[in-house]
């Protein structure tokens, strides 16, 4: 093997998708109705150009660098987003929220997509320092404060769809630097009791089994404790907290369970885009020719509902190629993940997995409404600068860290 | 730090690896029941979502006389219609496209009217534009977004006012009879017959309307207006035959003298209608793609009423013609025969206690038999006749001969005779049995005035029975909607022994001013009372007399007398008999002539507040 090459098989991989998201992007513009979507692939080349240049200095930049400056970013990137509740502005369907940053009438990016990756580099240098991985709940303080003040962040803009891919960054995190499943389930479990509260029986029979799993998990007796209060707490104020969310976040997540409900408003988003998929049938009705697109009735085509596009005009074939370049894509990262020349690295590569993992089990799935509407892009697919730039340098990254580890790694060849 | 060693990194991966993929499956699997599994319901969504759909009205099916020329029939016409997403939009463009072709303000509110009632059906703006107008609209297309300019059959009755209350017309369904479903399978938009045989048989003639469909986008603008696949083609309305004769119709419309009111039928014995007219008439065509304001306005106001149907929805005191019914009356029940004179002879008035009952002519008739009575219409004789039936047999009689049901014509709107049912009636009307004389009554009954008002068709089935085999034949145009349910109840030898009365009255009756060599013709006149103005005209006759082949009435209004109408009647026999050249135009005598004048109304001399007068009718 090559040792000054980069790896070819993710370089494919990602070329690939990158291919496929501008046609489908150019595709999105078609429509016979004038939409914001027309000549935005144009612009997306511009943004190709800013991300290559991107992921070939990151893939230049040495791990230990980023390893060193990794508190600086994080800070930074915490600034930022402090600085975007103050003057941030809303766009498109988060109208209301602010998380754009704009100069003059100039929006310049979100700041919200460049703390995710601060906060896996930053947490990727905590894990990495400590001897043992996180064995009880004190252990896991830190990590948690690391990823829940820019999730705090997040939600107070309010994003509900960036502050859920903090979650998924955690929690993978957490699971590649070693922290056992049940420490990870008791972490979890007060966020569970939350979702269930809604229900009566179900958070009967949830707290029921938490019991049951602590006794025989044994953990120290204070974490029962701890993690029983939590759920008791959560299950409290699960109904105070509903009628805190906004409006439109409730009805975000009430269209979720059945669209129907306000198929005018809060669900049309998830029929159109459903409709969309569901008449594309096998092979779809064509490039640029979905009529469902071609006359507007799919929202956000170009953005959030990118992928309903690949559903209507290519088919479940062009949806099963897709996924599975999504698929190919984590399974090298994490081949790279796996084989990285030092914990920071691995770190770092499984964080960026689980950061996408989140980002496109939550895009697509809400195209075909196994997940709420959230509003958060699908990467290499969906227009938008600052996403698509984090993207390159993740890509630069998780580069960098094969090349490494070719170079020096621990892991057999 | 621990852990990062290859077996556990591997383990890990190995977790993570699984978990990826089953992530993936389960995205993959809603993928594949959204997209292969629903395909077919999310694919009907998605045409709702974008198609609008646009009804193609079928041609309506043809209406033909007898011998196949055409009553009713479609000629090419042009629709146009505006898909519009809002109401604000509609308004605009309907401002715009009234400056390029007449669009008044009361069509623009109506088409907004419309609009609101159904809001993502095209609305119809000109039911029926003209070539000029499309071509104009297609020039100003771009400005006019939403057009669909739809060619479409529209109806046309090339013999107009001639058949418009046969055939009656077309016009637009509205939500009442969409509500009441009075036009199955019809729909917002479609054109339904609303009068006549167009409204009889508007289920065979209207057809299936087939649906094409224009593509919009989510904003409810028009994107494409012809989506081929999945339009349903119309369905055409069946062609219906009828037993109308139509020169022998537009004959009788040619001879109506004008501005006369009435109306006149022409029936086979058996029950065929070949002419059916009334007049004033109106053009039917005048409806078709949708009648203006004006012109409803002057139909529905006109004191003449010509949308009435005088012929099957006139009511008018029988008068003498009903003579006919009293003598089948007796003849049946077997009181007299044709030689039967009655006790005291015609001097020109009837003694009823202290009062007296005029015959028409003042000098009187003499002794007369029945024929005689009937050739000269003696009122004395029928007085007589009437007592020895009594009032109670008379309408018993009369409801058995089916005066006071409708005849079952296939047309809309017929209007039942009125006649008492039993004896019943005077008390309820005069408010007791003291309050009423039954003698005068029976007088009044016996020459067919009284509380006794026929239609014309009614008349004619009772004529149609005499010049037949004394069994009244349903009349119809098309089917006959039932089977006979009235007789005369004569014997051949006696309806022959009518025939011969009838034939008398023309060769040298009442009605011997309009006997012709070439035709033998039975008839009868009569004159109807009328106390609104002049008396009102009958005649009703037959001929071949020997061998009826069309059996004429003829009602006219304020006509003052049967006489007037007789030579129509005759003419419009002799027209069918034998062939349209010999006759040219009717003769129609001034009314001086003493001798001419056949019979009149009974005056009584003098009439107690308690005796009904005549009622006159429409």
């Amino acid at each position: 093997m090559r040792s000054s090459g980069v790896d070819r098989q993710l370089l494919l991989v990602a070329a690939m998708l990158m291919l496929y998201g501008l046609v489908i992007l150019y595709s999105a513009g078609q429509t016979d109705v004038v939409t914001q979507a027309k000549g935005v692939w144009y612009h997306q080349f511009i943004w190709l150009g800013v991300g290559l240049c991107a992921a070939w200095v990151t893939f230049k930049t040495s791990l230990r660098l980023l390893e060193w400056g990794a508190p600086a970013l994080y800070g930074f990137s915490l600034l930022l987003l402090i600085a975007v509740l103050v003057v941030g502005t809303g766009v498109g369907t988060a109208e209301s929220s602010k998380s754009w940053l704009a100069i003059g009438s100039h929006r310049i990016g979100q700041p919200a997509e460049l703390a995710k990756l601060a906060a896996v580099l930053m947490l990727a240098r905590y894990l990495s320092g400590l001897k043992e991985p996180p064995r009880s709940l004190r252990d896991l303080v830190i990590p948690c404060a690391i990823i829940g003040v820019p999730f705090l962040l997040v939600m107070k803009q309010p994003d509900l769809g960036s502050a859920i891919v903090f979650i998924g960054i955690l929690f993978s995190m957490l699971f590649w630097s070693g922290v056992r499943p049940r420490l990870l389930f008791m972490l979890a479990s007060p966020g569970i009791s939350l979702l269930l509260a809604f229900s009566n029986y179900a958070w009967g029979a949830w707290m029921i089994l938490c019991f049951a799993l602590l006794m025989v998990w044994r953990p120290y007796v204070w974490e029962s404790v701890v993690v029983y209060l939590a759920n008791i707490v959560m299950g409290a104020v699960a109904m105070p907290a509903w009628k805190h969310l906004k409006p439109y976040q409730q009805n975000r997540l009430l269209t979720f369970l059945n669209p129907e409900v306000d198929p005018r408003a809060a669900g049309y988003h998830a029929i159109q885009s459903k409709v969309a998929i569901g008449s594309g049938g096998w092979f779809g009705t064509g490039f640029t020719q979905g009529p469902q697109k071609r006359l507007a009735f799919l929202p956000e085509q170009h953005t959030d509902f990118v992928f309903s596009v690949v559903g209507e005009e290519l088919g479940f074939i062009g949806v099963l190629v897709a996924l599975s370049l999504f698929l190919g894509l984590f399974l090298i990262l994490l081949r790279i993940a796996r084989r990285a020349s030092d914990p920071f690295s691995s770190l770092v590569v499984f964080g960026i997995i689980g950061l996408w993992f989140t980002h496109v089990f939550e895009n697509v799935g809400m195209t075909v409404n196994i997940m709420p509407i959230t509003g958060i892009p699908l990467p290499f697919f969906s227009y938008g600068g600052s996403f698509f730039v984090i993207c390159c340098l993740c890509l630069g990254l998780a580069a960098r860290v094969s090349w490494d580890s070719r170079m020096s790694g621990y892991a057999e060849f | 730090m621990n852990g990062f060693d290859a077996y556990q990194l591997g383990r890990r991966g190995t977790t993570a690896s699984w978990v990826l993929g089953g992530a993936f499956l389960i995205l993959i699997g809603a993928f594949f029941r959204t997209q292969v599994l629903q395909h077919d319901k999310y694919a009907l969504q998605a045409q709702t979502n974008r198609l609008r759909a646009i009804p193609i009205e079928p041609p309506r099916g043809e209406i033909v006389d007898r011998n196949g020329l055409l009553i009713a029939e479609n000629a090419p016409g042009f629709s146009v219609k505006l898909l519009a997403p809002k109401a604000d939009s509609l308004r605009a463009v309907l401002q715009r496209l009234s400056t390029i072709v007449p669009l008044d303000s009361f069509a623009i509110e109506e088409s907004l009217r419309r609009f609101r009632g159904a809001p993502y059906q095209p609305v119809v703006v000109l039911g029926d534009a003209d070539f000029a107008a499309v071509s104009r609209l297609e020039e100003h297309r771009a400005m006019l977004p939403g057009l669909i300019i739809q060619s479409e059959p529209k109806r046309l009755y090339p013999q107009g006012r001639a058949v418009a209350h046969l055939v009656g017309y077309v016009s637009e369904v509205t939500e009442s009879d969409l509500s009441t479903n009075r036009f199955p399978n019809a729909t917002l938009g479609s054109l339904v017959g609303k009068a006549g045989l167009e409204r009889e048989y508007d289920s065979v003639l209207r057809g299936r309307a087939g649906v094409r469909y224009a593509e919009v986008n989510a904003r409810g603008r028009l994107v494409r207006e012809d989506v081929g696949s999945a339009s349903l083609p119309a369905v055409a309305g069946r062609q219906i035959r009828t037993t109308i004769d139509l020169p022998l119709q537009r004959y009788i419309d040619s001879i109506w003298p004008a501005g006369v009111r009435g109306a006149m039928i022409a029936m086979t014995p058996s029950g065929e209608i070949r002419a059916l007219y009334s007049a004033p008439t109106y053009d039917p065509n005048v409806f078709v793609g949708g009648i203006d304001a004006a012109n409803w306005r002057l139909l529905n106001t006109d004191s003449a009423r010509p949308m009435l149907n005088r012929a099957i929805s006139g009511r008018y005191p029988p008068a003498s013609p009903f003579k006919l019914a009293i003598g089948a009356m007796a003849l049946r029940r077997g009181l007299i025969n044709f030689d039967t004179h009655m006790p005291v002879p015609c001097t020109g008035v009837y003694r009823l206690g202290n009062r007296g009952f005029k015959c028409w002519k003042r000098e009187g008739h003499g002794s007369l038999d029945l024929t005689g009575a009937v050739a000269k219409s003696c009122d004395v004789y029928f007085y007589q006749l009437g007592q020895r039936l009594g009032l109670e047999a008379i309408i018993q009689d009369g409801v058995l001969m089916g005066f006071r049901d409708r005849t079952g014509i296939d047309l809309p709107s017929e209007l039942s005779p009125q006649f008492p049912a039993n004896l019943d009636y005077f008390n309820r009307l005069y408010r007791g049995a003291g309050n009423w004389s039954a003698p005068a009554t029976t007088l009044n009954f016996s020459i067919g005035q009284g509380e006794n008002d026929q239609t014309l068709i009614s008349m004619i089935q009772f004529y149609a029975s005499l010049a037949g085999n004394g069994e009244e034949p349903i009349p119809y145009i098309v089917h006959p909607t039932g089977a006979t349910r009235h007789s005369t109840g004569l014997s051949e030898t006696q309806l022959a022994g009518m025939r011969r009365a009838l034939i008398a009255v023309v060769e040298q009756g009442t009605a011997a001013a309009s006997r012709h060599r070439d035709l033998l013709v039975a008839g009868k006149t009569g004159t109807a009372q009328n106390s609104h103005g002049k008396d009102h005209g009958w005649f009703i006759g037959f001929a071949p007399a020997d061998h009826p082949q069309l059996v004429v009435g003829g009602i006219m209004e304020f006509a003052e007398h049967g006489t007037i109408v007789a030579p129509y009647v005759v003419n419009v026999l002799r027209r069918y008999i034998l062939g349209p050249a010999e006759p040219s135009e009717p003769q129609i005598r001034v009314l001086t002539d003493e001798a001419v004048r056949g019979d009149s109304a009974p005056r009584p001399v003098q009439l107690p507040d308690s005796v009904p007068a005549a009622r006159p009718t429409p």
